[in-house]
């Protein structure tokens, strides 16, 4: 296991920086107005806020196409955005709207868009892992070039999924990136209590794939890590378990009083070691954003979210009908 | 043209048959070739799965597209749904349908539910096979029949084929149908001969199957237990009763209207299940005709099912434990009353 808390800028172009920053900041400007909005009391259901782990759906998707696949978890809205999926879609979706990106049935939990390679949010734990490696076995049967990425939690490594998948995917070299936000909790658990390893990417080892462990709160780092596995996979030379130390800056829902928590860690996490400023300043230091595109983006960015939100408010909710339609195609 | 061979041949033909029309399918599972990596088998496989069905298929159509999947029903079942949902057509074996505790919920939650948890815009076209069946001495755990499972959740089809044509009919449409489809294969049906058609043909699901007519009595049978009310039907008839015997062929969707019409013209309904009786594909269509024929019902509706009891594994309490046309006729009997059934 190594651990990468820096890497080089010469992989990362002015134009990469700027989809990565302004995805960054899509992902915290949605999950930040989300939480707001739910403690309105305007959004139904259960939510999972993905804001301080920005730095693992984006330096992965970065490295991805359409046509690469992604499994992602209850956690799932920066997955979502990273991988394209439209704002407005799935702000809709999240208010239960007929606009959303399902017509209102997913919500928060379910929201996809398999045209742009998302496979669904998923609200079992462990549920992405064996589907990852389907997808990357449509990749190998037909003989694309497509990787599949499964975005999982540190919970899930728990999980027998996590084992069969993995092994399934190391016997059969499938183009596949089981990429672990580890977040130090499953739910209101620690990781330490629950996991008995002190690395998820030392599984790799018994199964005789590459593992690395990076700071996911890095998104150079993380881009850096995923390149090189995403490259390994695109070459048929395997999967790999790329592991990101990161923080789950809300709690495990919203609504959750995350007792378990310790402030000393929490408060650096929302500052210092907050993945957003930790760009900003990576990015200006090694000049591949001025201050003026920062603000830009920034701004770029509340507009966006500004019209999401209303267009989900505007949007009119499903039509009855819409209960039993889509269940079957055909019955 | 039709072509005598055995449920088991009939299983065999219908997937070459899809493999050869189109590479998508693909056909995964635990030793469905067997002997993966042996190099004298690499070719012709091992087993050609746990009864053999799948026997030479690999020969046919290579290892990339017949995969030996580990024991690991979570890890590959949740994979063939995804395959599925990227572009395949997977036909993701089950060895026995006891086993879906290990991956109930790649099935449940994932398969059957993609297609409206995404608004309509994914499609699972997933066929799992699956053995069922009491009557081989396998015991509590590979001897259920767990269809009502599976009907009881939206988005998966549900097909129970009772013959060898119909076997051969229902999996092709399965393969090629856009929903995922539960076909299950009783074990003890396997060395059963039937005609066959030759070449591609398909049964639409949801179409019921009169395999006799009558006036007095409708039996409807799920799965291998249409051959039971068969069997139950010309002993009736030798006393003078003539039931209609009805094969759903698939339970979901449910041929309502066939039971339906059945029971209007008979007035009296027994359902021979050989699951377990609570919360089953006899209950289900008893609550159907019950709803929609009760005053067309001269008699109360008889199930004859197992107990409420797991699989026994003693031959002869096994024998006790599933239906028989004894059992039927029994029911019957209540149903009209000693006194006619003594007296025609």
């Amino acid at each position: 296991m190594q651990t990468e808390t820096k890497a080089s800028a010469k992989d990362m172009t002015v134009e990469k920086a700027k989809w990565i920053y302004q995805k960054m900041q899509e992902i915290r400007q949605f999950e930040t107005s989300v939480h707001d909005i739910f403690e309105k009391g305007e959004i139904p259901g259960f939510v999972h806020l993905y804001a301080g782990e920005e730095a693992v759906a984006v330096g992965v998707c970065a490295h991805l196409t359409d046509n690469d696949n992604i499994t992602s978890t209850h956690r799932g809205h920066g997955h979502c955005i990273a991988k394209g999926c439209d704002l407005d879609g799935m702000m809709a979706e999240i208010f239960g709207r007929s606009t959303g990106l399902c017509k209102g049935k997913g919500g928060s939990m379910h929201i996809a868009d398999v045209s742009k390679g998302m496979l669904g949010a998923n609200g079992i734990v462990g549920a992405g892992l064996p589907l990852a490696i389907g997808a990357g076995l449509t990749a190998k049967v037909k003989k694309t070039k497509n990787v599949a990425v499964c975005f999982f939690g540190d919970g899930a490594s728990n999980h027998g999924t996590f084992h069969e998948a993995v092994n399934m995917a190391a016997i059969w070299k499938l183009p596949v990136i089981f990429v672990c936000e580890n977040n130090g909790f499953g739910e209101a658990s620690t990781f330490d209590y629950a996991a008995a390893t002190d690395h998820v990417a030392d599984y790799a080892k018994a199964y005789k794939i590459v593992g690395k462990t990076v700071d996911g709160r890095d998104v150079q780092a993380v881009y850096d890590a995923a390149g090189k596995a995403v490259q390994r996979a695109r070459n048929g030379e395997g999967p790999t378990i790329l592991e990101c130390k990161t923080y789950r800056d809300y709690g495990h829902f919203e609504g959750d009083t995350q007792t378990y928590k310790d402030k000393d860690v929490q408060e650096r996490a929302l500052h210092e070691d907050d993945p957003i400023l930790r760009f900003q300043k990576y990015a200006k230091d090694s000049q591949l954003l001025t201050e003026d595109e920062i603000t830009a983006i920034d701004d770029k960015v509340k507009a966006e979210i500004e019209h999401a939100i209303k267009f989900a408010e505007d949007s009119p909710f499903p039509d009855a009908s819409q209960v039993t339609t889509d269940v079957y195609i055909n019955y | 043209m039709t072509v005598k061979m055995s449920y088991s041949d009939a299983i065999n033909d219908a997937i070459r048959i899809a493999m050869r029309k189109d590479e998508n399918v693909i056909l995964m599972g635990e030793d469905v070739a067997g002997g993966a990596e042996v190099d004298h088998l690499q070719d012709e496989g091992a087993w050609g799965g746990v009864f053999g069905v799948t026997k030479g298929i690999v020969e046919e159509f290579g290892r990339d597209r017949v995969i030996d999947t580990p024991i690991a029903e979570a890890g590959y079942m949740g994979a063939a749904v995804s395959a599925a949902a990227t572009g395949l057509r997977p036909i993701s074996e089950l060895m026995f349908n006891d086993f879906i505790g290990s991956c109930l919920d790649e099935v449940m939650n994932q398969a059957a539910k993609f297609h409206y948890m995404f608004g309509g815009k994914a499609k699972v076209p997933l066929t799992i096979r699956t053995i069922d069946g009491a009557g081989f001495n396998a015991a509590a755990q590979h001897s259920q029949s767990l269809y009502a499972l599976f009907t009881h959740i939206p988005g998966l089809k549900v097909v129970v084929p009772s013959n060898p044509y119909d076997m051969k009919g229902l999996l092709l449409s399965a393969i090629f149908d856009d929903d995922p489809v539960v076909v299950f294969e009783d074990k003890t049906l396997y060395g059963v001969k039937g005609q066959v058609g030759e070449g591609f043909y398909t049964i639409p699901f949801g179409k019921a199957e009169i395999k006799r007519a009558g006036k007095d009595l409708t039996i409807v049978g799920i799965g291998k237990q249409v051959n039971t009310a068969l069997k139950a039907a010309d002993q009736l008839a030798r006393k003078g009763f003539e039931a209609e015997v009805i094969d759903p062929r698939t339970l979901s969707p449910l041929d309502e209207d066939t039971i339906i019409n059945s029971v209007k013209k008979t007035g009296r309904l027994i359902i021979v299940d050989e699951a377990y009786p609570r919360c089953s594909a006899a209950t289900d269509i008893a609550a159907i005709v019950g709803d929609k024929a009760f005053d067309y019902l001269d008699a109360p509706i008889k199930r004859v099912t197992a107990p409420h009891s797991p699989v026994p594994f003693s031959p002869p309490l096994e024998k006790l434990y599933l239906p028989n046309p004894e059992k039927i006729i029994n029911a019957f009997q209540s149903m009209v009353g000693d006194k006619v059934f003594t007296t025609v």
